[in-house]
């Protein structure tokens, strides 16, 4: 059984963001950038079906060069195959282009692929609508922030987080699942798979091959500006004996936050 | 026209479309064009009167009883047929889970873009103007979509729900449900925890992290949280990989994004991540022993002293004000 997972290049969680207003943009300068941790959830569900199953992974992300860092941690982790399809543009924050981009890979070259693994969101753009809008390109079923996955001969059986409550989702393959932090523990790479992966070849699938029409992949997301949050004002602090402390708190939730 | 798509669960409207519903009339005034609103589902006919009352023009009860059930391709397709009839210049959902998993699905269905979660929306020379957080919180975007409908989700909890007068005609359709290529379907909804409510829809969170020392410790969150209504527990990642509580219960960039009235936080520090997660509730109080844990950054009320101290007597002090 054929799985892809699709992998995105961000910041690290812990890099503090700042924003270069003049051109809307991130600045890269001083940033960590990781596989976004979702895509990691995604990546290590998909090892494990293909050791139960048999088949191969196949990890593939939508970008510039500087993403091949992420494809091969990938291929350390244990994917068999990596592929970077080559995106002139930066980051567009336009889910459906993406999605467009992945539907045409997904059918021109991996038409058996049963299942296809995302991250329920990537940290950053943290759009969450890619997974379903390549569902309904390629006219499959799907299953989003997944924190179990059972897969059995043409079916998966998935669960769902929804509030307060989860959703038991029966899939007919192939289908799209995206997943949830606790979908399972993430292995490490080994240092052999980290040997490995370096001699791999990656090959790079340029936007022209996929057969797009000239406007088809013009970004319908305007870009008007990027801006910091308004920084929050420290407010008052009180130290001394609990019994205190506690009573101004709640003076202060009653009467001045009117909250409680 | 502005459509707004109605999220139900056991029959009841979930608050957070309503919420959308009120930020959709107001869109609508802004553009001079009128509401509608989409019910799916059978037996709905008692929720048409309380939409009346949030000011909707036109209501549409779509029904089907394959509908009573959630499917996120039926309920793209009857909601992608009756978008087609109307025409509506956008589409608005609320951010919730459901919201999450459908309205991409119906954007890719109608080939046209998604602002998804946005915290503002706002029209400019007769245009429609979206801001959403992005890198959790960290930044802001504020864009346009060039494409028409405009599907948009709004971030639950934010927008503010306000009542309006209106006829609110009620239109009711027996829908077809298309065939698909493949199939997924939800065939059972597991509750979990009772009545909890999830972090995401709480007006209060109380959170803890590494300072709570221990998963038996967060007992006395829950029974802080007893003490007020419409509260969750929420946790930061520190606890949660430590096996403490349950990941649905964290908060920050790889957890939930919330913005509840007010956010509780008990022994934790405040790393960058669960910052950007919180930042926007509209009041924070932290409880640390730490005096320069970057939590006191954004508080509005501090408390520096051991929050096992602080606890019992904070429960006397909420429950002398419930009386």
């Amino acid at each position: 059984m054929d799985i892809l997972v699709f992998v995105k290049r961000v910041p690290d969680t812990e890099s503090k963001i700042r924003v270069q207003r003049e051109t809307n943009s991130v600045i890269e300068e001083g940033l960590n950038f990781i596989l976004s941790p979702y895509d990691e959830y995604a990546l290590e569900e998909a090892l494990r079906i293909r050791t139960a199953k048999g088949g191969k992974v196949v990890a593939v992300t939508v970008g510039r060069e500087e993403s091949l860092v992420i494809l091969r941690k990938c291929l350390a982790m244990g994917a068999d195959e990596a592929v970077l399809i080559k995106d002139p543009l930066p980051e567009t924050y336009d889910g459906l282009r993406t999605a467009r981009v992945i539907a045409r890979f997904a059918q021109a070259r991996f038409p058996e692929a049963k299942l296809l693994l995302f991250g329920k969101q990537s940290v950053g753009a943290d759009n969450s609508q890619v997974p379903s809008m390549v569902a309904e390109f390629l006219g499959i079923g799907q299953a989003n922030v997944v924190v179990k996955l059972d897969v059995e001969g043409e079916t998966a059986t998935a669960l769902r987080e929804i509030e307060g409550a989860q959703e038991k989702v029966s899939l007919a393959l192939p289908a799209v699942v995206s997943a949830q932090k606790g979908l399972n523990e993430p292995r490490y790479e080994t240092l052999k798979g980290i040997m490995m992966a370096k001699k791999k070849a990656i090959p790079v699938v340029p936007l022209e091959e996929l057969g797009f029409k000239p406007d088809e992949l013009t970004p319908c997301v305007t870009v008007i500006k990027m801006d910091q949050p308004p920084a929050r004002k420290a407010g008052r602090v009180v130290t001394g004996e609990a019994p205190e402390t506690a009573r101004q708190l709640v003076e202060f939730l009653h009467n001045e936050a009117k909250i409680i | 026209m502005i459509l707004t798509y109605i999220e139900t669960r056991e029959k009841r409207i979930k608050k957070s479309s309503l919420e959308a519903l009120s930020e959709a009339r107001r869109t609508a005034e802004a553009l001079g064009t009128e509401t509608a609103a989409a019910v799916l589902g059978t037996g709905m006919d008692g929720l048409a009167a309380e939409l009346a009352s949030c000011g909707v023009a036109r209501i549409y009860l779509l029904e089907n009883p394959s509908l009573d059930r959630y499917s996120t391709q039926d309920y793209a397709a009857v909601l992608a047929e009756l978008i087609k009839k109307l025409g509506p210049q956008a589409v608005f959902f609320s951010a919730t889970a459901m919201g999450k998993d459908l309205a991409p699905r119906l954007a890719a269905r109608l080939g046209v873009g998604l602002a998804a979660d946005c915290t503002q929306v706002s029209v400019r020379d007769g245009a429609l103007e979206f801001t959403r957080p992005i890198f959790a919180g960290n930044a802001l975007l504020s864009f346009r979509l060039t494409c028409s409908p405009q599907i948009v989700s709004l971030r639950p909890n934010v927008f503010p729900f306000g009542a309006a007068a209106s006829a609110g005609e009620t239109i009711r359709e027996a829908v077809e449900i298309p065939a698909a290529r493949t199939r997924a379907e939800v065939t059972e909804v597991l509750q979990e925890g009772g009545e909890e409510i999830d972090v995401c829809e709480a007006d209060v969170i109380i959170s803890g992290g590494r300072g709570m020392k221990g998963p038996e410790n967060f007992a006395l969150l829950r029974e802080i949280s007893e003490l007020i209504p419409r509260s969750a527990v929420g946790a930061s990642r520190s606890a949660v990989d430590s096996g403490w509580i349950g990941h649905q219960h964290q908060v920050g960039q790889t957890g939930k994004t919330v913005s509840p009235n007010l956010y509780l936080a008990f022994g934790i520090s405040g790393a960058i991540q669960h910052l950007a997660g919180m930042s926007s509730s509209k009041v924070i109080v932290a409880v640390n022993k730490d005096p320069d844990a970057p939590i006191f950054k954004v508080a509005d009320f501090g408390v520096v002293g051991d929050l096992f101290q602080v606890i019992p007597p904070l429960k006397e002090e909420l429950k002398k004000l419930r009386g």
